[in-house]
């Protein structure tokens, strides 16, 4: 257990295998972290297992609870020593408050009626199931102490600096040297040219023979093929030119507030279709209303994964501050003022395009990253695909349509696969490429 | 060769030695060319601030900057609900069931909304009655996002805030109370039970308080004959399609004739069915939706209507009547007599003559009859005004004898024909106020404005017959800070309770007896007890009940008998000189919606003319009057102006159309038009025809004089006869339809192929290769020109389906008009167009009698009393489409459904389709229409884009457009069975026009289905396509036109 640290102490001497370490440094707090759990789960077993709580708490609590801040209920760290000390209460009293709160409340207990008022009557979810273990696990969980707060280690960045300034030395002696190299042949030249002077040795004059230039100039037909060639090249550039206008693949706009994709579909996992609901029914796969990011941010208050030094967590945490500026909450307080979010939109369809997600996504199955491309990797949102009718009428032609199961197509598929002889249909085999079906 | 001609400047250049042709060999220009007096201004010049060098980098930097913004693309934002609604997701629709109950249209209809924009009105079909939404029903949705709506409560000219209003008001309205003085309440036709018991409670509380309710177009006198006699006040509600005889004298019941809503079931009985179908006789003046229609058309003054009716009463019910009616007109109504009795509990009459005996004796007729499609157990409640008490109204007011008035739903300085006296009564009132959407001609002139909601935004009920109810919910959040007329007055019954509450309360406690609220809510509709007793009651016992009612109605001292109606009629039709027939257009109606530019874009389905209310004339009158139609170089008709003099009233400069079918003797103006408040510009159209409109009379004694000058028309069709051409709209009469094959009455068209008749859907003699469209869907529009009315709602449906701009009538006038779905109208130029097919057939030789050169240009005229016939066209999706093959650039292209692809983004505008087309349902944008301020309709505005429909492209300008058969709905449709993994349904394809078409002439559907209706439609004999001979094979159907001219 003690040799990644070990090697830390090594690496914040040695530069030059930092490369290989950086990661873990990274990762020692953490260890840390377990570590020190480790150590005081050993001090109070006889209470109950903070590990196992902390799972418990997660699974049973943590909707409502939060360990170092009030949310639905109040904030439970140290929760029994606290209540041991302010209140004169002890397990039982809490054994009682989980298991049925309700009930508390309604036999008059001060303390829960206090509570119970406190948080704007809401009562709390009873739960008869947990064991009196249970109840140990969670409050050793809620009584293990809060993880310090790391030093940020600073090193890394010192380093790369350094790298960036090394390689550019590097370049530039080397543009130096080729410098000093070329100066230093002209001068033998020079040199050399003065010897042969000097020795009377006629150094031959070149044969003055036509420039390049000149003779290729006097060829006409060879004139000619070279203008033909620039002006089919440059007409070839113009079409390029002309042909990307209004195609915006990788356009990538500034978002007012920095959504990830890469944390909320990649690292988190969650369907497209949570958020992009209406994509099942609707021609639009919709913006979500700001309701649905607070079903889950109304507790998702910070970010704790993965950070770099652009994105960190001060980043993450400002911007799911913006969320809560956006639904109208200040802090804990309900504004009544919200600002709805004005979204760059980045897939524009020209007008004249019909386009309809729940065919696609649907009745056809097709997944969202055939069109959108690895967005659970997209960090910042950008187009992926060209949007062009060309790449609309490829994947026509090549797409299969998905008949399997679905009444509407038996008896077309039937007709149409003998009609053409296949198995399978394309959507262009289908009707997928009349004018009609998208331009009405 | 190069010319050596000489080219002379003038006949000086004759002369050598002239000096005029020495100065011209010296200077290019004549004259002086002014450069001094621009550049010579060196004062101006030096003090300007910015010079050459300054000038040219301006130029330099705005180049560079207007090509670098156009090479970036725009930056787009998405801004997301912070709390989304749950039933909202965006992109896809919602529906409301709710109902239009402005007055003078009811209805119960569906609501579209997209991400919370109402944004089409659909029919209700839950609902029983008054389920199919007109033109003007379809086209109330742009109400909602009209511009020129007042966003706020207003004192005068001042905005002020609902507190202010409230307290001003209250203390107003309490000072009237304490001083004794009359509070009035002027609405319009609620026909609603909340509404009633609210304004009882307002009555409790204010005490001295008079509800007057006032129609526009008042119904009294059906009113009052049935109040009379049936002890409601009501109307009389008809069934058509259990007629097999329909007589109307003067009753447009196809158009508005008692709040409308007929055409339905008179549609379901025209179309043949075992060899049946019924038959229809109408007497009228003008010419309207149902003469258009009808079997046996007879042309008469109103004053000879009165005595057709006396003569019917006489000749089927019993007792004489003296009439003078001439011979054809005598024989018609003998006719029409003996069918009548021939039909017996089959047959039913109904007239539209504005008199209390003539509709008592219509009544009575139909009692007589015991007529099954007449019901007086369950009457009609949507007009509820009394001409007598709007009378006395405006006397009372006159006389200072009111104290406060609050007005709503009504417009009465617009729609009275006495508005002056009412002005000048309003001025009296120590309070005034109009709760209204608009400031318009009243509101303008009251004290308050109370900033009224759309009826899209607000809740309400209805109860259209009694025992059928409706209920409206608000499909939108108020757009602007507005108040409903019924939650102001339950503030000032000093109630603190929301209309919504009321509304549940009223219904828990008097309607639903226990039915659930929420359910009538979402159904819309909901039938009471009271109905289903009534009927259960009719049925067990019925001749007793109806005897009773006639009992009770001898015994009312009030009511006439029959009878004696009749003889009051007969003699009461006296007439000197021209009479007049005012009307309601289907496009119009009484006008409130002037300010919707589909509405004022909408061709009257008779005249076909948009953007004008006109004066109709028989060709004869017009002739003896110096009074001409003409047609200009493009082609547009300009018609002369005429003043119109009602008992001293003069309307001045009322544009001319020389109408076929117009009664001789008697001319028609059309209400709605000439609003001169609360409308843009562009929207005053026409002449206010409620200035002749005196003592609610629609009929008047009118003398006319000719004005000068031309008006300019916007008409969307000006070949009004069919010209022999029976292709297009084919026609059979019952008998031969019942007698003779198929092959006789609707043939298969035949081509020479090798000197043989070949029929043209043969594949030898076609031009393109036939493709498989045997997998999948193939869609297919079946059209029957049986049950068409010709009242146009699908125009305004795909109108708001398919975001077809408003052109204005500049653009209607070159005939350029955008509409995808159009009605032709024909009229025969003979009298019938059977005999005009033998005419052409009889032509011979370009000259003499029977030339055809003389003949075609007499085809051209429609006769006096022309036969008519409506034919809806849209692109007909030929299979072998002409224009697809001239596309340079393939923007237009075949699908494998039958649905002729139109891609705009690929059009270049050559038109060459446009020309190619033989049906010419194909549409240019000659100019951007959206966003425009030369076309500042709707689609300039950012409220009235709102309507517009986000799944279909708006067109840009340069482009060609037409019908994609809704290609939108079918996909969604598509869309949702592959979803649910399930076969689509017959019935759940649909069209914008095909749910619309509430007469069932429109089915929409895929044939390769074979069970669904379309397919059996298209095997149907009646069948046929639209110009067969071309060989286009579309995939809209037409169904033969049969009439039922079976004489009795």
């Amino acid at each position: 257990m003690k040799k990644p640290y070990q090697s830390l102490e090594d690496n914040s001497t040695n530069n030059m295998i930092q490369v290989i370490y950086r990661q873990l440094a990274s990762k020692i707090p953490y260890l840390g972290l377990v570590i020190l759990l480790t150590f005081s789960t050993s001090l109070t077993a006889q209470e109950g297992d903070p590990v196992k709580g902390k799972t418990l708490f997660n699974t049973n609590c943590a909707a409502c609870h939060n360990l170092d801040r009030p949310m639905t209920g109040p904030a439970l760290r140290y929760v029994q020593a606290r209540l041991e000390e302010e209140q004169g209460l002890g397990r039982d009293w809490l054994d009682k408050w989980i298991r049925n709160s309700a009930g508390m409340v309604k036999s008059g207990d001060a303390y829960a009626v206090q509570i119970f008022n406190e948080y704007n009557g809401t009562a709390m979810t009873a739960f008869p199931q947990l064991s009196d273990q249970d109840i140990s696990d969670i409050l050793a969980y809620t009584a293990t102490d809060p993880p310090k707060k790391e030093e940020v280690v600073k090193e890394d960045g010192g380093g790369d600096d350094q790298g960036g300034v090394s390689n550019k030395l590097i370049l530039g002696a080397l543009a130096i040297l080729f410098a000093l190299l070329a100066v230093a042949l002209v001068l033998v030249r020079q040199t050399l040219n003065r010897f042969a002077q000097e020795k009377g040795i006629e150094v031959a004059a070149k044969d003055k023979s036509l420039p390049i230039w000149k003779a290729f100039v006097q060829n006409q037909f060879l004139v000619l093929v070279t203008v033909i060639f620039f002006l089919l090249a440059s007409a070839y550039f113009v079409y390029g030119y002309l042909s990307q206008i209004g195609v915006d693949q990788g356009y990538q706009p500034v978002q007012p507030i920095h959504f990830s994709h890469k944390i909320h579909a990649g690292d988190n996992g969650i369907d497209c279709k949570y958020c992009h609901s209406s994509a099942r029914v609707s021609k639009h796969s919709g913006i979500p209303s700001l309701n649905i990011c607070m079903n889950c941010h109304k507790s998702v208050y910070e970010y704790n994964g993965e950070t770099t030094d652009k994105y960190n967590k001060a980043f993450y945490d400002a911007e799911i501050q913006k969320l809560y500026a956006a639904t109208g909450w200040d802090g804990q307080n309900y504004t009544g003022e919200p600002k709805p979010v004005k979204w760059v939109r980045i897939h524009n369809l020209p007008d004249f395009a019909y386009f309809n997600h729940s065919q696609h996504v649907e009745v056809a199955g097709v997944q969202c990253q055939t069109c959108h491309g690895p967005v659970e990797e997209m960090e910042v949102m950008y187009q992926h695909a060209p949007l062009t009718m060309g790449w609309c009428i490829n994947c026509h032609r090549e797409t299969n349509v998905k008949v399997e199961d679905n009444a509407y197509y038996t008896k077309i598929h039937e007709e149409l696969s003998k009609k053409y002889g296949v198995d399978k249909l394309t959507a262009a085999q289908m009707g997928g490429l009349e004018c009609g079906k998208c331009h009405y | 060769m190069s010319s050596n001609k000489k080219y002379w400047k003038s006949v000086e250049e004759l002369n050598e030695n002239s000096s005029i042709v020495e100065t011209l060999k010296e200077n290019e220009f004549v004259n002086e060319i002014p450069t001094d007096e621009f550049l010579g201004d060196k004062d101006t010049l030096g003090a300007s601030s910015t010079t050459r060098r300054d000038f040219l980098k301006y130029v330099g930097f705005s180049t560079a900057a207007a090509s670098l913004a156009a090479c970036e693309g725009p930056v787009i934002k998405s801004i997301p609900y912070v709390v989304q609604p749950e039933s909202i997701v965006p992109g896809v629709a919602n529906y409301y069931a709710t109902t239009i109950a402005d007055g003078f249209d009811f209805a119960s209809v569906l609501v579209k909304t997209r991400e919370g924009r109402p944004i089409k009105i659909e029919n209700n079909n839950l609902a029983k009655t008054h389920n199919s939404a007109n033109a003007r029903v379809n086209a109330s949705v742009l109400g909602l996002y009209d511009s020129l709506r007042v966003k706020g409560p207003m004192k005068g000219e001042a905005a002020i805030s609902w507190d202010t209003f409230d307290a001003e008001t209250n203390q107003k309205l309490t000072d009237l109370k304490n001083a004794g003085k009359e509070i009035v309440l002027l609405t319009q036709t609620y026909a609603s039970p909340s509404t009633s018991k609210l304004i009882a409670e307002f009555k409790e509380k204010y005490g001295n308080v008079r509800h007057v309710i006032y129609d526009a177009i008042s119904e009294s006198a059906a009113l009052d004959a049935f109040e009379a006699k049936y002890g409601t006040r009501g109307m009389a509600s008809y069934d058509f399609s259990k007629a097999t005889t329909i007589v109307s004298v003067g009753a447009d019941f196809l158009g508005d004739w008692q709040g409308g809503g007929f055409d339905s079931g008179y549609a379901q009985g025209r179309v043949p069915k075992n060899g049946k179908m019924s038959r229809h006789i109408q007497f009228e003046s003008n010419m309207s939706l149902s003469g258009a229609n009808a079997d046996k058309r007879v042309p008469l003054t109103p004053s000879q209507q009165k005595q057709v009716l006396a003569k019917l009463y006489s000749l089927v019910v019993g007792g004489s009547a003296a009439t003078d009616l001439p011979e054809h007109i005598n024989t018609a109504v003998q006719n029409a007599a003996s069918e009548l009795k021939r039909a017996g509990s089959n047959g039913v009459l109904v007239t539209g003559i504005q008199d209390v005996n003539a509709q008592t004796v219509a009544l009575a007729i139909n009692e007589s009859l015991t007529s099954k499609a007449f019901d007086t157990t369950s009457p009609i409640l949507t007009r509820q005004g009394n001409n007598e008490a709007v009378a006395t109204l405006v006397a009372d007011m006159k006389a200072g004898r009111v104290g406060g008035i609050i007005m709503s739903g009504v417009n009465p300085m617009y729609t009275l024909p006495n508005a002056a006296d009412f002005a000048e009564g309003l001025g009296k009132t120590e309070l005034s106020i109009a709760f209204s959407m608009k400031a318009d001609e009243t509101s303008t002139v009251a004290q308050y404005i109370a900033a009224a909601p759309h009826y899209l935004e607000s809740w309400g009920d209805v109860e259209f017959k009694k025992g059928h109810y409706s209920l409206m919910q608000p499909t939108i959040r108020p757009l602007f800070d507005t108040r409903q007329f019924q939650q102001a007055l339950l503030l000032w019954t000093g109630s603190d309770a929301n209309y919504r509450d009321y509304i549940k309360d009223t219904w828990g406690t008097s309607i639903l007896t226990g039915s659930s609220f929420n359910k009538a809510l979402q159904d819309g509709v909901y039938v009471g007890r009271i109905a289903t007793e009534t009927i259960d009651t009719t049925s067990s016992s019925e001749g007793s009940t109806i005897d009773d009612l006639l009992g009770a109605s001898t015994s009312t001292a009030t009511a006439v008998s029959g009878g004696s109606a009749a003889r009051a009629l007969a003699s009461s039709a006296k007439s000197n000189g021209m009479e007049l027939s005012l009307y309601t257009k289907v496009g119009m109606g009484d006008g409130q919606q002037a300010n919707n530019p589909w509405l004022q874009e909408f061709p009257d389905p008779i005249t076909r003319t948009s953007w004008d209310n006109y004066l109709t004339i028989s060709a004869a009158d017009a002739a003896s009057l110096n009074l001409v139609n003409e047609h200009v170089a493009t082609g547009a008709l300009n018609g002369s102006y005429a003043d119109l003099t009602v008992n001293g009233n003069t309307l001045k400069n009322v544009p001319v159309i020389i109408q076929p079918g117009q009664a001789k003797g008697s001319i028609g103006l059309s209400f709605g038009y000439g609003r001169t408040a609360g409308l843009k510009s562009d929207m005053m159209t026409g002449v206010n025809a409620y200035a002749l409109y005196q003592d609610f009379n629609t009929t008047q004694n009118v003398s006319i004089s000719k004005a000068s000058g031309m008006h300019e028309f916007a008409c969307v069709q000006l070949q009004n006869t069919l010209m022999g051409r029976g292709d297009i709209i084919k026609e059979t009469t019952l008998e031969v339809f019942n007698t003779k094959n198929k092959e006789y009455w609707n043939p298969i068209p035949k081509v020479s192929l090798n000197h043989e008749e070949t029929p043209v859907t043969s594949p030898d003699v076609d031009l393109w290769d036939e493709f498989d469209r045997s997998i999948g869907h193939h869609f297919n529009l079946s059209i029957d020109l049986n049950a068409c009315t010709g009242c146009g709602a699908c125009v305004i449906a795909c109108h708001a389906e398919n975001n077809v701009p408003v052109v204005g009538k500049e653009e209607i006038r070159r005939s350029r008009d955008m509409h995808w779905l159009r009605i032709d109208r024909y009229y025969s130029s003979e009298d019938t167009f059977a005999e005009d097919d033998t005419k052409k057939e009889e032509f011979s030789g370009l000259s003499g009698d029977k030339g055809s050169l003389g003949g075609f240009a007499e085809l051209e005229n429609p006769a006096d009393n022309p036969q008519v016939a409506f034919q809806p066209v849209m692109c007909q999706h030929c299979n072998h489409a002409p224009c697809e093959t001239v596309c340079p650039v393939a923007a237009t292209s075949h699908g494998r459904q039958g649905q002729n692809h139109m891609a705009y983004n690929r059009c270049v505008g050559t038109r060459y389709c446009a020309n190619n087309c033989p049906y010419k349902v194909r549409r240019f944008n000659w100019f951007l229409y959206a966003q425009n301020d030369e076309f500042d309709y709707h689609m300039n505005d950012d409220l009235g884009r709102m309507v517009l429909n986000p799944d279909v492209t708006v067109r840009s300008r340069g482009v060609m457009e037409k019908c994609s058969m809704c290609i939108q709905m079918t996909q969604k449709t598509i869309l949702d069975a592959k979803r649910d993994g399930r076969e689509v349904k017959d019935g759940e394809f649909q069209t914008a026009c095909s749910a619309a078409c509430s007469s069932g002439a429109m089915v929409f559907g895929d044939i390769n289905d074979k069970d669904s209706k379309v397919a059996k439609l298209k095997e149907d004999d009646r069948m046929y396509h639209l110009l067969e001979s071309v060989g286009t094979k579309p995939n809209v159907q037409y169904h033969t036109k049969v009439r039922n001219t079976t004489e009795a």
